[in-house]
């Protein structure tokens, strides 16, 4: 609720005027049923017919004015709604983007873009919601009651016994509704991990004819789900129906009570027919309290979610373009002194005592089993995390010094599972540097895949590319920017050798000024690097040449046989 | 579930899909049937309601010490036990819609499944598995929804408008012609506003749908949108979406909001309009009090629903595409049914010959054309090929996922579109790249080829497959859970349990997809080993990657482009200095 008062604060005039217009609104509306009572009681009875149009009259306008007035609030409510939202998922995104790896990780990809998305949704329904009707259900509420009671108080008593039984109805439902959905939900998801398992191991199962089994299987989940459904189901529809007979009732009661006042002669009979719509109005605000209830705790749990990711401390760094970037000539670029690192304190260290020194013109190869280490490595390298113990140091100077600008500007790199983006085939490349065509152009002939058009349009995730071709993709952007350092993680998964061959051959020649890194699984990736490091278990358990290698390095040697004509 | 969806709502073929629902929904007819009436009558029961409340004002209105109360607690006792009736009727009612809706929503989920069971396996590869859950988890359920909440509300408001309408005939006809201006009101302004609001909410849903989709791609290349330092473009890329986004929420609920206001207004003026010729006819005593009110309170009734129907419109099309989307995929075509005079298969030898085979995923562009290739019993066929080169293509033709197109593949001598299909595919074995493990027990997962294997055997399967000590190793032994995924086990781990599968089931012939080496070597070396204990004495085609497995095949087959490229052992190959020569020249570059 605070993140959402935060966001609607600039807007505090407009949603002062909003509650302001609504609440006479109401107030109109209230009157319209008196002008009835004053017509059937007063006027027709005494034959003043001028009179019955005047408050005929009234009516109407009292009408026109209500209408104009939940339009005009209505409209400024979207307003409010539109543009505090807009600015919170402006900040969200923000946020998001500039997040830390470990930030980042902590509350994972799907539940970001949940919180961006449906989350930020809940929250705009309901500030648009809590104004419209958050301000008409409680007022038409107490004004009803209000008024009723002014009009005839002892009837009044009918309508406030009743309140509480329906609030108490509606409460109680919901929360048990709450447990119940929630299980629903987990049968659903044991319906779907069924599904899930039978369309990934579709093969198989046919391979073994488990098909009946699974059927019998899904059948059961199926089945359970059903059950339970229906039990939800069943609790959900109670509180309409019982909340429409204590309506009824209290209308019933009020007949009766108002028929012995009018035999008393304390009241007139329109008095109840004006009651009753006012009855009508009271319970309508309280099914509207109802909702409001029902969609505060979606929306404070969803505001909750965002007000999390936006509380994360700020980077340090910021990742400023205006950030220096020098021209450094130290001979070595790159050196690792003595870096260890762990993803979180209690966890076991992903890297321990890495050491090593890489200089100008030189390249370096990374190999290990998945999991060692090798792209915890990069993401130090890189500064998406900081190193634990020891430091990382470009050009001689340590990189916790430097501006993650400085210390990105200088890379151009492929990651593993890397992301393509929907938008043109030169801004998958150029990606916002501002890289020439005739570059751009340069960079897709050195990773073969120079026959697309610069302006074809790329889908969703690549999915009009192939698999080699989208890594290849991912290479052009990579070489593109005659970055100083040039880092490919598994980046040839998908090329056969033949061609992850020819684009090694091409960058070599065409961009041998830069440092490469390559990240791989096979040896042949990386046996003609000036130095190859090999990760086990984060720990370095060989360094330098191939030659050199294969004869002191038993796990080196030992993957190199084992692949020794892997082929595809 | 938020009103944004990237998918297009509105089915294409309305009237066949509701056919079909209807269908549905015919199979519980006794269930449906008592639905309708019990509708008709709680709905009616709670429109005597005004009438009554009517009747008992009007015995009120004799005024000061003239009331009735015999007449007003009869009329009363009556309101009370009908609202009671039509409480308890409304709530049963519901209860039957609700089942319905479930057991319809069961009955599809059950029939989706079933289906996909027959369906070609290619079907899997060119369809997204979110695609597919999503027709089961969220279409399904929209259709639930729709059956048990929006088809009794139809119901019920055209009751109700039909009913109100006769009672107001019926109390005075000559009141109904004051509300009569104000239907036809009602109703134009109704439809225009749905007509002009329909086109901004659409468009809402459309740049909800690109905001979705711009914040998932982004938020997914986080990391390399960080490397290269483009944070502020990619925001102000965000920018104009999230401006546009805005803009549509605005404009359209600038006009959705005014619906409410606008039918409010149209019932306050009827009320007016009722009100007034209502104290005209009361003093020309054409009406009574009573009649009156209970005219008042059935022309509330009466304009309610309109409005809600036009609301109840486009949640009823948003079912019928979700129903057609479900539809479709029933209507997807199945594998070829056995042939009547398919054999049971029995002490499978292994000997597979491929005759002259064609074959096309499209009938018009072939990949295999006179295919010939004889595997004898125990031997090894090795298919080798760039990835994405067809490689399963033929595992595909062999396990009859797709019959051949022309030619034919015999096994044991016999043609295997003759065999019955769950026997054919019994007598292979499969290990494939794509490790499969299912939520359940270790055991559950290896004993998941053999119904009834005893815990002796699953024990010599894990053994041969160097998984024993392992599984020994875990506190639950054979009983630790493996998560959904396969999470807390390492990939090799997962390997060898497929591996330790495949041992068990006591087939005579071996697919194999030698995975690359995504696993450290220690457990790398196990699998080898195990794949090797694996591939004896059975036939083998294996997808390999390990010369050694290539150099010792007893066949090779060379894939390239989706087609055969070449075939021969290692030593022919290499003479032939074609495709697989250089392959194999390539990697000593």
């Amino acid at each position: 609720m605070k993140l959402m008062l935060k966001y609607m604060k600039p807007y505090k005039a407009k949603v002062i005027f909003t509650v302001f217009l609504k609440f006479a609104a109401v107030i109109l509306e209230l009157l319209i049923p008196y002008m009835l009572e004053y017509m059937i009681d007063e006027a027709a009875p005494k034959k003043q017919i001028i009179h019955v149009i005047i408050a005929g009259i009234i009516m109407v306008i009292l009408a026109l004015l209500v209408r104009a007035m939940n339009v005009s609030a209505n409209r400024l409510a979207a307003f409010t709604a539109r543009s505090s939202i807009y600015t919170l998922r402006k900040d969200l995104f923000r946020k998001t983007i500039y997040l830390t790896g470990t930030g980042f990780d902590e509350i994972s990809l799907p539940s970001l873009i949940s919180r961006m998305t449906s989350d930020s949704y809940n929250v705009q329904s309901f500030i648009g919601m809590i104004q419209r009707i958050g301000v008409r259900a409680p007022i038409m509420l107490t004004g009803g009651l209000l008024i009723a009671g002014i009009m005839e108080i002892r009837l009044s008593v009918v309508l406030l016994c009743m309140i509480p039984v329906m609030i108490f109805v509606a409460v109680f439902v919901s929360a048990k509704g709450i447990p119940v959905f929630r299980n629903v939900q987990a049968k659903l998801d044991n319906v779907v991990r069924i599904l899930r398992e039978n369309i990934t191991g579709v093969r198989i199962i046919r391979a073994l004819s488990r098909s009946e089994y699974e059927k019998k299987r899904f059948s059961n989940a199926n089945k359970i789900l059903t059950d339970t459904d229906i039990r939800a189901g069943m609790m959900m529809a109670l509180p309409n129906p019982l909340m429409n007979l204590f309506l009824n009732i209290g209308f019933t009661l009020i007949v009766v009570i108002g028929a012995y006042r009018v035999n008393a002669g304390d009241m007139k009979p329109g008095v109840i027919l004006a009651f009753l719509t006012y009855f009508n109005m009271i319970l309508q605000a309280v099914m509207g309290i109802n909702r409001i209830f029902i969609q505060y705790s979606k929306a404070g749990a969803s505001a909750d979610r965002i007000g999390m990711v936006l509380a994360v401390p700020e980077q340090e760094r910021k990742n400023d373009v205006s950030g220096d970037y020098e021209e450094y000539d130290d001979e070595n670029v790159i050196e690792f002194d003595n870096v260890s690192f762990r993803y979180d304190k209690n966890s076991a260290e992903s890297l321990k005592n890495i050491s090593f020194c890489v200089k100008k013109g030189e390249s370096l190869g990374i190999i290990g089993s998945t999991g060692c280490g090798k792209t915890t490595l990069l993401n130090l390298l890189l500064a998406f995390y900081d190193v634990s113990e020891g430091s990382i140091r470009i050009h001689g100077k340590d990189i916790m010094n430097m501006s993650l600008y400085d210390i990105r500007k200088r890379f151009g790199i492929v990651f593993q599972n890397d992301t393509i983006f929907n938008d043109t085939f030169y801004e998958n490349i150029n990606f916002g540097r501002g890289i020439s065509i005739d570059k751009a152009k340069e960079a897709a002939e050195a990773a073969m895949i120079d026959s697309f058009d610069m302006d074809y349009p790329v889908a969703i995730k690549g999915m009009n590319l192939s698999g080699g071709q989208k890594q290849r993709l991912l290479i052009a952007r990579a070489l593109a920017g005659d970055s100083e350092i040039i880092v490919f993680d598994d980046s040839s998964s998908a090329l056969d050798y033949k061609t992850d061959a020819i684009i090694r051959n091409n960058i070599r020649k065409k961009y041998g000024n830069s440092i490469r890194i390559t990240v791989a699984q096979r040896v042949s990736s990386v046996k003609d690097m000036t130095h190859i490091l090999v990760l086990e278990e984060g720990e370095m358990i060989g360094f330098g040449t191939h030659e050199s290698l294969l004869n002191d390095c038993s796990v080196y040697k030992e993957i190199y046989m084992s692949q020794m004509g892997a082929f595809e | 579930m938020p009103p944004f969806s990237t998918k297009t709502d509105k089915p294409k073929d309305a009237k066949g899909a509701v056919r079909r629902l209807v269908k549905y929904m015919f199979k519980y007819r006794a269930l449906t049937a008592a639905a309708v009436v019990l509708s008709v009558f709680s709905n009616i029961f709670a429109l005597l309601g005004p009438k009554l409340s009517g009747n008992a004002i009007d015995v009120i209105a004799k005024g000061y010490g003239r009331v009735n109360f015999n007449k007003v607690y009869y009329y009363a006792g009556l309101m009370i036990l009908f609202y009671i009736l039509s409480v308890i009727m409304s709530y049963v009612l519901s209860s039957i819609m609700i089942v319905i809706g479930r057991r319809v929503a069961r009955r599809m989920r059950k029939e989706v499944f079933d289906k996909l069971t027959r369906i070609p396996v290619g079907y899997y590869d060119t369809n997204q598995t979110g695609d597919i859950i999503s027709r089961v988890s969220y279409d399904i359920d929209v259709i639930n929804t729709s059956l048990s909440a929006d088809v009794v509300q139809i119901v019920s408001s055209f009751i109700t408008v039909v009913c109100s309408f006769g009672m107001m005939v019926y109390i005075s006809p000559k009141l109904v012609i004051s509300t009569l201006i104000t239907i036809p009101f009602s109703i134009i302004y109704t439809r225009y506003m749905t007509k002009k609001t329909r086109p901004l909410f659409a468009k809402r849903s459309r740049k909800y749908g690109e905001l979705n989709g711009f914040t998932e791609e982004m938020f997914s290349g986080h990391k390399t949108i960080q490397a290269y330092a483009h944070e502020e473009g990619v925001i102000s890329g965000f920018d104009d979406i999230n401006t546009a986004a805005a803009d549509a929420f605005y404009d359209a609920d600038y006009y959705g909001t005014i619906i409410g206001p606008g039918v409010g207004f149209i019932n306050n003026l009827s009320l007016a309009l009722v009100a007034i010729t209502g104290a005209f006819f009361y003093l020309h005593n054409m009406a009574s009090i009573g009649q009156i009110s209970s005219f008042v309170l059935y022309s509330r009734k009466f304009s309610g629903p309109i409005n809600e129907i036009a609301n109840m419109y486009n949640e009823l099309m948003s079912a019928l595409a979700a129903g057609e989307r479900v539809f479709r995929l029933l209507d997807e075509k199945e594998e070829t049914a056995d042939a009547a005079n398919a054999v049971e298969l029995k002490d499978v030898k292994g000997e597979v010959c491929v005759k002259n085979v064609t074959f096309g995923y499209d009938k018009k562009k072939p990949v295999l054309k006179n295919m010939n290739m004889t595997a004898n019993p125990g031997s090894v066929i090795a298919i080798v090929g760039a990835t994405g080169a067809g490689k399963t293509t033929i595992i595909n033709l062999l396990m009859r996922f797709y019959d051949v197109d022309k030619g034919a593949i015999l096994l044991d001598g016999k043609d295997i579109r003759n065999i019955k299909r769950d026997s054919l595919r019994r007598a292979y074995v499969m290990v494939l790249q794509d490790t499969w493990v299912f939520r359940g027990t270790i055991k559950e997962n290896i004993a998941y080829a053999k119904e009834d294997a005893t815990d002796e055997e699953i024990i010599r399967a894990a053994k041969a497959a160097k998984l024993h000590s392992y599984i020994m190793s875990q506190p639950n032994g054979y009983d630790t859970v493996i998560t959904e995924d396969g999470n807390n086990i390492s990939k090799g781990q997962k390997q060898l349990i497929t591996i330790a599968r495949a041992m068990l089931a006591d087939a005579s012939m071996l697919i194999l997809d030698e995975a690359t080496s995504n696993v450290d070597t220690r457990t790398e070396k196990d699998i080898s080993e195990a794949m090797i204990a694996l591939m004896k004495g059975r036939t083998c085609f294996v997808i390999a990657h390990r010369l050694s497995t290539i150099r010792e095949a007893d066949c090779i087959l060379v894939v390239n482009n989706g087609a055969i490229a070449e075939k021969g052992t290692h030593d022919t190959l290499i003479k032939e200095k074609g495709l697989y020569y250089n392959m194999y020249i390539s990697q000593y570059d």
